[in-house]
C-alpha cells in the first residue's frame, strides 16, 4: 500500500511540475492579433431599442462593416467618438454598435450630446456576447468584409491615423 | 564600497554553511550525546554576514550608491528616505536578499531558543535549513546578485514603481517573507523529525511556536496588502482573487490547518503524520507561491520584470525539495491507527483541517488552471471571483458552525450536547432583527449571516464563562470572535456597498442615489518627484443633510513615467466615501467613480483580531515555559 502511494504521489507531482516547466515558456500577453484573417463566429445580440436580435450573418448584405464595442462610462469612447461620426459618412461601410455593459439611459444621453453615428445599435448588457469576438477591453473596433472575414481590429480608441486606414481599405 | 562589503559577506555565509552542512551531516551519525559549541558560533558569524550584506544594500540604496545596479535601476536621489529604504525590498534582488535574511535569522533563532535537547532533531534541522540557505545563496550570486557593479557611474537612477511608493506596501513584502519563510524552520524541523524519530509532544513543542509566528506575520501581511490595494489601485475593492493574492492565501490555509493539528499532536493523540505532511506543504506552497509571483507565469499588479532563468531556478529547487520530502516522508513516516471519538475536540479539529485543505485546493486549482489549460490547449482564460464565491462561500456555512460548537467539546470524550441552548436563540434573535434590516433575499447569504452572528454570540458567550471559572482560553477566543466579525462584515459591506460611475466637467454637479456630488475646483501642485492634478469635490448626502470635502488625484511621476490615480478616501468609523477620477485626454471631462463602502475598518480591525489570536498564544507558551 505504502509502495502504492508513493508511486501515486511522485506521478502525480511529475506531471504538475512538467506543466510548471512547459509553462515557462508560455506567451504571457494576451493577445487577439490572430484573429484577423478569421471569420466572426454567427452570434445574435439584443438591439438596443427594441425586443429583436441582430444576427451576425445579416452582415453579409453590407460591403464593409464596423463593429464598435463602446460604452457611456468609458472615457476613451468619448474620445474616439468624433472619429466614428467621421466614418459614418462612407456610404459603403455600414456602422454597428453594440453597446457594453451600460446603463440604457445613460447611453442614450451620451448619444445625444456627441451624435450618433451608428446604423445599427445593440447591447450586449453582461459583455458576455462581445467574448465571441475576443473582446477584452473597450473601445474596440472591428472592420469585416461581406464575407464576415476580419480585416482589421483596432485596440482602444480609434484615431485620425486609424481612421485614414479604414478610409483606404474600404475605397479599393 | 558597499558593493564589497555585501559580496564578500555573502561569498563568507555560503563557505559557512557549507562547513555547516559537512558538519551536521558527521556530526548527526556520532555517538556523542551533546550538542558542540561551534555550532552557536558558526551561525552566528554566518548570520552577522547575512546582516552585514543587507545593511550594505540598504546603505547603498540610502546614499544612492549608482555604482550598484539595483540601485540604479530601482532608486532615484529625489526618492524620499523611506523610500529608498522600502525600494532596497522593492526589486527582484533586494527582496531574495531579503528572503534569505529572514530564512538564516530563523535558522538560527531555531539554534538558540529551541529548548528540545534531542541533539539530532536539532543538527538534523540545521542540516536541511543550511541546504536551503545554500541553494538561495548560489541563486542570487549567481544568477540575480543584488551587488552587480556598474561602470561609468551614472549620475542618476531610474526610480522605484510609484505605485510601490507607499507605506503599506513598504512593510508588505517584509510581513509576507516572515510568514513565507518562517515555513522553512518547520519544514526541516518535520524532514528531521522522521529521520531522528523524536516523539510527537517534543515535535509539537518545537515547531509550534514557529508556526504560530509565521501565521501571525502571514495573516498581517495579507492584511496590509490588501488594505494597500484597497486605497492605491482605485478600484475600491479589497480582495480581487488576483493570482499572486491567492499564493499568500494558499500557505495561510495550510498554516492555518498545522496551528489546529499541533493542538492534537502536543496532547499525544495522534496526527503526527499528518503535521508532517502540512509542515512540508506550508513551506512547498510559499516555494511555489514564490515561483508564480517570480517566474512572470501569471499577469498580475506584483509581476516583477521576469526572466525566465529564475523560473527554472526556482522550479528546479520546487521538484528537488518535493521529490526529496516525498522520499524522506515514505521512507521513515511511522504508522498510525487512531481512531477518534465523534464528539471529541480532535474530531472537530481535524475537520477544521480538511475544509482548510479543501479551501487549498479550491484555491490552487483556480489559480494553476488557467496555466495548465493554456500551457496544454493554448486557450486563455481567466478564474475570477463568481468561481471562489459559488464554490467557497457554500463551506463556510458549516465552518462556521464547526468553529462555534467545536470548542467546547472535550478532548478524547464522547459526550454529546444539545444543540438547543440560550445562545442559540439569543443568534436567531440577533439574526432575524439583522435580517430585518438588510432584508437580503438569498438563501445562502442568510445562512452565513447567521452562521457567522451564531459563531460571535457564542464566543463571547465562551469568553464570559470562562472568565467566571478564571480559565481562559484568549488567543482561540479573540482569533475566533476575529473571523466570525470578517464574515459578519464583509456581508454587510458587501449589501450596502454602492458604486457609480459617471463623467463630469469642472462646475458640473451629479445626483445618484442619495448623493449629490459638486465638481468644484481643479489644482495644480508640483511635488518632490511628481506632478499632481487635484479635484476638489462637494458630497452632500441628502438624507443626512452632511457634507464632505473629498480631493481624488492625478499624479504623474517623472522618474519613471507613470501616471497614477490616487483615490480620495473620507474614512469615519462606519462608512467610507471613496472617490476616483481619470482624465480623459484631449477633453475636459473626467471620468469620476464614487462609491460608499461601509464597515471597512471593522473588515480591516476583525483580521487585525484574528492575528492578535496567533500573538497572543505565542506569548502564552513562552510564558508558560519560563514558569
Amino acid at each position: 500500500m505504502k509502495q502504492i502511494n508513493y508511486i501515486i504521489v511522485s506521478i502525480l507531482f511529475s506531471a504538475i511540475f512538467v506543466i510548471l516547466y512547459l509553462s515557462l515558456g508560455n506567451e504571457k500577453i494576451y493577445d487577439t492579433e490572430d484573429l484577423v484573417g478569421k471569420k466572426i463566429p454567427e452570434v445574435e445580440i439584443n438591439l438596443f431599442e427594441t425586443s429583436g436580435v441582430l444576427n451576425t450573418k445579416e452582415f453579409t448584405n453590407n460591403e464593409f462593416t464596423i463593429l464598435n464595442f463602446w460604452a457611456s462610462w468609458c472615457a476613451p469612447c468619448r474620445k474616439e467618438h468624433p472619429n466614428l461620426v467621421r466614418l459614418s459618412k462612407i456610404t459603403n461601410l455600414k456602422m454597428v454598435g453594440i453597446n457594453f455593459k451600460d446603463d440604457k439611459s445613460n447611453a442614450k444621453n451620451f448619444l445625444q450630446e456627441n451624435g450618433n453615428p451608428f446604423d445599427i445599435l445593440a447591447k450586449d448588457k453582461l459583455g458576455k456576447k462581445s467574448v465571441n469576438f475576443g473582446i477584452y477591453g473597450i473601445p474596440e473596433t472591428i472592420l469585416i468584409d461581406s464575407e464576415l472575414k476580419i480585416l482589421k481590429k483596432y485596440i482602444g480608441p480609434l484615431n485620425i491615423k486609424d481612421i485614414n486606414e479604414i478610409r483606404k481599405i474600404v475605397k479599393k | 564600497m558597499s558593493n564589497y562589503f555585501g559580496n564578500y559577506s555573502l561569498c563568507i555565509a555560503l563557505i559557512l554553511s557549507i562547513y555547516l552542512i559537512f558538519k551536521s551531516y558527521f556530526d548527526a551519525n556520532s555517538e556523542n550525546k551533546n550538542l558542540d559549541k561551534n555550532y552557536i558560533l558558526i551561525t552566528s558569524i554566518q548570520t552577522l554576514m547575512i546582516l552585514i550584506s543587507f545593511v550594505s544594500l540598504v546603505t547603498a540604496f540610502i546614499i544612492s550608491d549608482f555604482s550598484n545596479v539595483t540601485v540604479f535601476n530601482n532608486s532615484h536621489t529625489l526618492k524620499p528616505l523611506f523610500y529608498k529604504i522600502a525600494g532596497t525590498w522593492g526589486n527582484h534582488e533586494g527582496s531574495l536578499l531579503l528572503w534569505i535574511n529572514i530564512l538564516v535569522l530563523f535558522s538560527s533563532l531555531f539554534l538558540f531558543i529551541n529548548k528540545n535537547n534531542d541533539k539530532d532533531f536539532k543538527i538534523l534541522t540545521l542540516l536541511f535549513q543550511n541546504i536551503l540557505i545554500i541553494i538561495f545563496l548560489i541563486f542570487l550570486l549567481s544568477n540575480s546578485n543584488p551587488f552587480s557593479k556598474l561602470f561609468p557611474i551614472p549620475l542618476e537612477g531610474l526610480g522605484l514603481n510609484p505605485i510601490l511608493q507607499d507605506p503599506a506596501l513598504a512593510i508588505h513584502p517584509p510581513l509576507l517573507y516572515v510568514g513565507f519563510v518562517g515555513s522553512s524552520i518547520y519544514f526541516s524541523a518535520a524532514l528531521a523529525a522522521l529521520i531522528s524519530k523524536i516523539d510527537s509532544k517534543s515535535l509539537a513543542i518545537s515547531i509550534k511556536p514557529w508556526v504560530l509566528i509565521s501565521w501571525f506575520f502571514q495573516t498581517v501581511g495579507i492584511l496590509v496588502g490588501s488594505i494597500w490595494a484597497y486605497y492605491e489601485l482605485g478600484w475600491g475593492g479589497y480582495w480581487f482573487w488576483d493570482p499572486v493574492e491567492n499564493s499568500s492565501l494558499m500557505p495561510w490555509f495550510v498554516m492555518t490547518a498545522l496551528l489546529h493539528s499541533i493542538l492534537v499532536l502536543e496532547r499525544k493523540i495522534g496526527l503526527y503524520s499528518w503535521v508532517i505532511i502540512l509542515s512540508i506543504l506550508t513551506f512547498t506552497m510559499s516555494v511555489t507561491g514564490t515561483f508564480l509571483v517570480r517566474s512572470g507565469i501569471l499577469n498580475s499588479v506584483h509581476t516583477f520584470a521576469s526572466d525566465p532563468s529564475r523560473g527554472l531556478f526556482i522550479l528546479s529547487f520546487l521538484i528537488l525539495m518535493v521529490f526529496f520530502s516525498i522520499y524522506v516522508f515514505f521512507k521513515f513516516a511511522p504508522f498510525e491507527n487512531k481512531k477518534y471519538s465523534i464528539f471529541s475536540k480532535e474530531t472537530f479539529i481535524i475537520a477544521n483541517n480538511w475544509f482548510m485543505i479543501f479551501f487549498l485546493g479550491v484555491v490552487l486549482i483556480g489559480t494553476l488552471y488557467p496555466v495548465f489549460l493554456d500551457t496544454i490547449t493554448g486557450s486563455k482564460i481567466s478564474v475570477g471571483p463568481p468561481y471562489y464565491n459559488l464554490i467557497l462561500a457554500p463551506f463556510l456555512i458549516p465552518l462556521l458552525f464547526l468553529m462555534t460548537s467545536g470548542p467546547n467539546y472535550k478532548w478524547i470524550s464522547n459526550e454529546t450536547k444539545s444543540f438547543f441552548n440560550f445562545v442559540l436563540v439569543l443568534s436567531v434573535i440577533l439574526f432575524l432583527i439583522t435580517f430585518f434590516i438588510v432584508k437580503e433575499s438569498s438563501f445562502l447569504l442568510n445562512l452565513i449571516l447567521f452562521f457567522s452572528i451564531y459563531l460571535i454570540t457564542q464566543t463571547l458567550f465562551d469568553f464570559y464563562e470562562s472568565f467566571k471559572k478564571r480559565n481562559i482560553n484568549i488567543s482561540r477566543i479573540i482569533s475566533h470572535l476575529g473571523f466570525g466579525l470578517l464574515i459578519f462584515f464583509i456581508y454587510i459591506n458587501h449589501i450596502f456597498s454602492l458604486e457609480n460611475n459617471f463623467n463630469l466637467k469642472l462646475g458640473e454637479v451629479k445626483k445618484t442615489n442619495n448623493y449629490v456630488i459638486k465638481f468644484n475646483n481643479l489644482e495644480e501642485q508640483s511635488i518632490k518627484n511628481y506632478k499632481s492634478v487635484i479635484g476638489h469635490f462637494n458630497i452632500s448626502n441628502k438624507k443626512t443633510l452632511r457634507s464632505q470635502e473629498l480631493k481624488p488625484e492625478i499624479r504623474l511621476y517623472d522618474k519613471p513615467v507613470i501616471i497614477t490615480y490616487e483615490a480620495s478616501i473620507d474614512s469615519n468609523l462606519f462608512s467610507d466615501t471613496y472617490l476616483t477620477m481619470s482624465n480623459i485626454s484631449e477633453t475636459n471631462v473626467f471620468n469620476i467613480k464614487f462609491q460608499i463602502k461601509p464597515f471597512m475598518n471593522f473588515i480591516w480591525f476583525s483580521v487585525l483580531l484574528l492575528s492578535l489570536g496567533g500573538i497572543l498564544n505565542f506569548f502564552k507558551r513562552n510564558k508558560n515555559e519560563t514558569n
